[in-house]
C-alpha cells in the first residue's frame, strides 16, 4: 500500500488549504490506481498540532502527538504540502512543521506543492517561498504545483479541477519513480571502522 | 547496580524567590552535594563540563579533586567531559592526575557539548562534531595505554615521541562511558571499544531511549565483547519526591514551569507522562525507575538529575536524604532477577584485578604498583621516562609483556 501524507496550514473551519488538501489526496490516489497501485491517504491538519509545535520549539521535547505526525511523513512514499498565503509568503504553522522535523526527513521524498490565497496575484508564492524551503530539505519536489485562489472555488469550466488532475498525475508519476527513505525502528549505523577510517 | 546523582551545574535564579545564588555558592554547594550523597551510601557523583555562563563547572577535574580530598568512597565521575572541545592531552593528563589523588576512583563519560559557539571559542568547527569525538578519543585511549605516542591526525598537533605523564594509577586507565542522546555513531563507538555507554534519558521519551540502547547492545556484541546483556549501560533520570505526591506537585511546579532547557514547553504532567521525570511520593520513584529495567534490560549505573532549575541547596539534600531512604528499596529491585552473566560496571579495582588476572594467565608477573615502575620503555633510546633502578629496567626488558618493549 502506498502512503501518501496530506499536510495542511489552513487555519479556519472549513480551511481552502485543507479542501485542496482533499481534493490534491484524491486525485492523486486516482492516478496511482490507474497505475494499479493502492494509496493510502492521511491527513495531517497543522492547526491540531499548532500548541505541540510551539512547545517543541521551545524545549526540542517532542510530544506523543507531533512524534505521531512526524512518524507518519517519515513513513509516507509522498508528502502533500498546501500552506495558505500569509504575507507573501507560507505560513508560520507551516515552517514551525517542517522546522521541527527531522533535518533528513524530507530528503529524497516526493513532495507536491500547493497552497491558498485571496486571489491569483499570490500564486507566485510558492516558487519564490515554498520551493526554496522544499529545495533545501532536498525533496522530490512535482514540477506541477497548485494555487488556488477564493475565486477558483466558484468558477465554471473545471479549471481549477484541470490543474488538479494534472498536478497529481505528474506527482503520481514521481512517487512511482522514487523509492523514498523509510526510516524503521532501528537506527541505522555505520561500522566503527569506517568511521574511524574517515 | 551503581546509583548516583549528576549534575549539570547551572546557576539559575530561584523562581520562588528571583534570588540568584552567585558562582561561588554553587560550586560550593557541588561540594557539599556530593559529600551528602556519600553520605547517604550513593555511588557516582557526576558533574558537567560547560564553559559559558550561566553554568559554573568549567574545570572539572579541580571540583572533582577538591571532592577526591572529602570524600572516601563515592566515584567521582562526568557527565560529560567534552571530547569535541578539550585537547585529548590535557584530558589524558588533568584525568590520570585525578585518578591519582582520588586513588582510583575516577571514571569519565565522555560527549559533544550543546552549545555552538563553544566550538569555534575553542578553534573547533561544529560541524566536525563527530569526527572530532571519534578522533580524540582514539588518541587519549592511545596516550593512557601507550608508554610513547607517535600520532597523527586530522584535528590536532602531530605527537611524535609523546610520554603522558603521569600514567594512569597503576596503569590502568579510568574506565570512559559515551554519553549520547541521539547520535547513533556515538553508541557505535562506546559498543566498538567495549566502552559504556550512557543515555541520559531526560528530555526524551523511554522508548526513543530504548532504541539508542539495544543499538548499543547490538553493535557491543557484535564486535565481540560479549552478549548483547553483559553491555555497560548506564542511564539518566530525574524526580522531586516528597512524602506526599501532591506536595511534590505543588513544590516543585514552579521550578519546572521556567526550568531551563524544558521550561516553557509542555505541562508537568505531559512531560512526567513523556519522559522518565517523575515527581511524587518516594514509592513512586521507587517504582519508575525500576521499571527502566523492564525498557533497557538490566543494566549498570543509574544517575539522578536532582541540583538544578534554582532548587535551593536545603531542598537538594532534602531530595538526597529521601533517595537515602528509599536506597535499600532501589538496590533491592535492580537485584531482583538480575542474571547473574550480567556484570556490574567496571571500577578501578575491577579493571587492575582484570588486568592482573590476564598477565598471570599469560605468566606474567602482576604489574608493579603505579608510579613508574613497570613497563615503560622509550622505544628510541631503551631507557625508561622514568628513573628506575637497573635491575628493575633489566626485569622489565626481558618479562615485559607483549607491546611493552618495543
Amino acid at each position: 500500500m502506498t502512503s501518501i501524507v496530506v499536510v495542511t496550514a489552513g487555519t479556519s473551519v472549513p480551511s481552502s488549504s485543507r479542501m485542496l488538501g482533499e481534493r490534491l489526496g484524491e486525485a492523486t490516489a486516482a492516478a496511482l490506481l490507474a497505475s494499479g497501485v493502492s494509496a493510502e491517504v492521511t491527513h495531517l491538519e497543522l492547526r491540531t498540532l499548532a500548541v505541540d509545535l510551539a512547545q517543541h520549539l521551545a524545549t526540542r521535547v517532542p510530544g506523543a502527538r507531533l512524534r505521531e505526525a512526524f512518524d507518519a511523513v517519515c513513513a509516507a512514499d509522498g508528502v502533500i504540502a498546501v500552506t495558505p498565503v500569509f504575507n507573501g509568503s507560507y505560513s508560520g504553522l507551516f515552517k514551525l512543521f517542517f522546522d521541527a522535523l527531522d533535518e533528513a526527513a524530507m530528503a529524497g521524498r516526493p513532495v507536491l506543492l500547493g497552497a491558498t490565497g485571496g486571489t491569483g496575484r499570490h500564486s507566485l508564492m510558492i516558487d519564490h517561498a515554498m520551493l526554496p524551503l522544499f529545495y533545501y530539505l532536498k525533496a522530490l519536489v512535482a514540477p506541477h504545483p497548485v494555487f488556488a485562489a477564493t475565486k477558483d472555488w466558484g468558477a465554471t469550466g473545471g479549471k481549477l479541477d484541470r490543474r488538479i488532475t494534472t498536478a497529481a498525475e505528474e506527482f503520481a508519476k514521481v512517487v512511482l519513480a522514487a523509492a523514498p527513505h523509510k526510516q524503521g525502528d532501528d537506527f541505522e549505523v555505520t561500522d566503527f571502522t569506517d568511521l574511524l577510517g574517515g | 547496580m551503581q546509583l548516583g546523582i549528576f549534575s549539570v551545574g547551572d546557576v539559575t535564579p530561584d523562581p520562588t524567590t528571583g534570588r540568584t545564588p552567585s558562582e561561588h555558592e554553587r560550586i560550593m554547594a557541588a561540594v557539599t552535594i556530593a559529600k551528602k550523597a556519600e553520605e547517604i551510601g550513593l555511588d557516582v557523583f557526576a558533574t558537567g563540563e560547560h564553559h559559558n555562563p550561566p553554568f559554573h563547572p568549567s574545570s572539572p577535574t579541580t571540583l572533582l579533586g577538591f571532592i577526591a580530598a572529602q570524600t572516601e568512597r563515592i566515584i567521582l565521575s562526568t557527565a560529560t567531559t567534552l571530547i569535541t572541545t578539550n585537547d585529548p592531552v590535557k584530558i589524558a593528563e588533568d584525568y590520570a592526575v585525578l585518578q591519582h589523588l582520588a586513588e582510583g576512583r575516577v571514571d569519565l563519560m565522555m560527549g559533544r557539548g550543546n552549545t555552538g559557539p563553544v566550538y569555534p571559542w575553542f578553534g573547533k568547527d561544529i560541524r566536525d562534531g563527530i569526527g572530532l569525538a571519534i578522533e580524540n578519543y582514539a588518541l587519549l585511549r592511545k596516550l593512557w595505554r601507550e608508554d610513547v605516542v607517535n600520532w597523527e591526525g586530522k584535528f590536532r598537533t602531530p605527537l611524535q615521541g609523546f610520554t603522558l605523564a603521569p600514567r594512569p594509577l597503576d596503569d590502568v586507565p579510568p574506565f570512559v562511558w559515551h554519553g549520547s542522546i541521539r547520535s547513533p555513531e556515538i553508541a557505535e563507538q562506546a559498543a566498538y571499544y567495549g566502552d559504556g555507554f550512557f543515555h541520559n534519558n531526560i528530555f526524551w521519551t523511554m522508548s526513543h531511549t530504548k532504541r539508542m540502547v539495544n543499538l548499543y547492545r547490538r553493535r557491543f556484541e557484535h564486535h565481540g565483547h560479549g552478549p548483547a546483556d553483559t553491555a555497560i549501560v548506564g542511564l539518566g533520570g530525574q524526580f522531586f519526591m516528597r512524602k506526599n505526591s501532591q506536595d511534590a506537585i505543588n513544590e516543585f511546579r514552579p521550578y519546572f514551569d521556567v526550568a531551563p532547557v524544558y521550561g516553557y514547553g509542555p505541562s508537568l504532567e505531559e512531560f512526567m507522562a513523556e519522559t522518565p521525570l517523575t515527581v511524587g511520593s518516594p514509592q513512586q520513584v521507587l517504582e519508575r525507575t525500576l521499571s527502566f529495567i523492564g525498557e533497557v534490560g538490566h543494566y549498570q549505573r543509574q544517575l539522578f538529575l536532582l541540583d538544578h532549575a534554582g532548587l535551593p541547596l536545603k531542598t537538594v539534600l532534602e531530595q538526597l536524604d529521601l533517595l537515602g531512604e528509599i536506597l535499600p528499596d532501589l538496590r533491592k529491585g535492580y537485584a531482583e532477577g538480575r542474571p547473574a552473566h550480567v556484570p556490574d560496571a567496571p571500577t578501578h579495582a575491577s579493571l587492575v584485578a582484570a588486568r592482573d588476572a590476564q598477565a598471570a594467565e599469560a605468566g606474567d608477573a602482576p604489574a608493579a604498583a603505579s608510579g613508574g615502575a613497570g613497563r615503560h620503555v622509550d622505544d628510541v633510546t631503551g631507557r625508561s621516562p622514568y628513573p628506575e633502578s637497573a635491575t628493575d629496567r633489566t626485569v622489565e626488558l626481558v618479562e615485559a609483556p607483549e607491546g611493552g618493549v618495543r
